[in-house]
């Protein structure tokens, strides 16, 4: 650390152990996308699963609510460097997504996550298993908005946020990891916020 | 559709960087240039990473777009001042000549715009949105591009126009660009249109182009939401539509 920047004193608003390096507390909830906001109507959603088999099987929003639901409260990070803390959602375990659509997980490493308009992100399976992600569909107690992704978004608050796609329309086993929209334009193909994996080869 | 993993890649470095000059382009935005050795260059829209460091090595890092057209060796950031901030207070209010900080990048490969893209541009800004599209025409100009731009800037009141002087003489320079800057809260004495938000009238339908353009819009979420709304009501592929929104980053 050779260089010192004449005059700043920052804002030292850190010191939080939840808040990982190089991130900020954020108070409002910036929205990040790429293009337009798609208008996605419930009754027209579907999520389509596909296994490295070609099998897939298809939820419908009605399919999706005969699930169990579960209350998650979790801190998200964004890789434009704010974090939030506690935010609640409610949403349908991944693993539970993957069972009711009827396709197997047997030989696939790693899940393609597939939104309207064409977005996508790469995930290891593992990290969608184990209750540590979520097909969420509310957020602070009202209906998720379209901005944020609504009617239905991935939640996997251990990762950057850009791997919990917003409006997610597709989840495709993989058996072998293949990069994304934002991994195929510099972003890190894992994104783990603690060891500030932004870039590509951070 | 997957595609193959290409070699482990290295991690992007930090470019230690010094600043060379500072201007105030409005009350609250102000031009950067900094002096970057070995900087690789950019394609115009993109963004760096700006990192300061306090004497007992306290460090803050946030992103800004670049403002210049590409070059090596150099950089020029035009960033709005966010009261509650961290880093831009520093860079609106204290960076001057010799200033010591860091920059990492270029970030961001969808927000891009150069010379071998064959169609026609809209560039669509609100606000502090029209950084990375003045890139964008910059660049065009320094290489000579012949794609229709049209540039429509909405800003609150001309006081609140960057780049004013430049934007008024490009337009009137170089071929096929065409500025249209609208306010929100209030415009000069002679202004035809009256003052309020995003109308559709003020963005060009699809069939206003030779062929449909490729569209860059760059704002606060709000007016970014607005004007991909009005853009796909008049035509306009979604598909086509590039968006960078600001959140209340600092």
């Amino acid at each position: 650390m050779d260089i010192v920047t004449r005059g700043f004193v920052g804002r030292r608003s850190g010191g939080d152990p939840r808040i990982p390096p190089g991130q900020y507390l954020e108070r409002d909830f910036p929205v990040l996308s790429a293009g337009p906001t798609p208008v996605v109507r419930r009754e027209d959603w579907t999520l389509r699963v596909t296994g490295v088999d070609g099998s897939s099987g298809r939820l419908s929003w009605a399919d999706l609510h005969r699930l169990p639901v579960e209350d998650v409260r979790t801190d998200i990070h964004c890789v434009t460097k704010w974090s939030k803390l506690d935010t609640s959602w409610r949403g349908v375990d991944v693993e539970a997504v993957l069972s009711a659509a009827g396709v197997g997980t047997e030989g696939a490493t790693h899940v393609l996550a597939h939104a309207t308009g064409g977005y996508t992100t790469n995930l290891p399976l593992a990290d969608l298993l184990g209750g540590r992600a979520w097909v969420a569909t509310e957020y602070e107690g009202a209906s998720l908005a379209a901005e944020h992704g609504g009617p239905a978004r991935l939640l996997v608050p251990h990762l950057y946020f850009w791997k919990s796609a917003k409006w997610v329309s597709g989840l495709e086993l993989l058996a072998q990891d293949s990069p994304g929209f934002w991994e195929q334009l510099g972003y890190h193909e894992y994104g783990d916020p603690w060891r500030e994996q932004r870039y590509v080869g951070d | 559709m997957t595609v193959a993993w290409s070699s482990p890649p290295l991690p992007m470095p930090w470019y230690p960087a010094r600043v060379e000059d500072a201007w105030l382009e409005t009350r609250t935005a102000r031009t950067v240039v900094l002096d970057v050795p070995g900087w690789p260059g950019h394609h115009a829209g993109q963004h760096v990473d700006v990192r300061l460091t306090a004497d007992d090595g306290y460090t803050a890092t946030r992103t800004y777009s670049v403002a210049s057209a590409p070059e090596t060796g150099r950089l020029v950031l035009t960033v709005q001042l966010v009261t509650e901030g961290e880093v831009s207070p520093w860079l609106v209010g204290e960076a001057r000549e010799g200033d010591e900080l860091e920059v990492r990048g270029p970030i961001g490969g969808w927000f891009r715009w150069d010379e071998s893209m064959p169609e026609p541009v809209l560039l669509v800004a609100g606000g502090s949105g029209v950084v990375p599209l003045m890139a964008m025409v910059r660049h065009r100009s320094r290489v000579g591009a012949t794609q229709p731009f049209h540039l429509v800037y909405s800003a609150r009141t001309p006081d609140h126009v960057i780049y004013t002087n430049e934007l008024f003489a490009l337009a009137r320079t170089s071929p096929g660009l065409r500025v249209d800057r609208l306010y929100t809260r209030g415009g000069l004495p002679d202004e035809a249109r009256e003052p309020g938000r995003l109308r559709p009238e003020d963005l060009p339908a699809v069939d206003a182009f030779p062929a449909p353009p490729v569209v860059y819009v760059c704002g606060p979420s709000g007016f970014v939401e607005a004007a991909a709304g009005i853009l796909i009501g008049k035509g306009h592929d979604s598909g086509a539509i590039r968006t960078e929104r600001f959140g209340p980053s600092s």
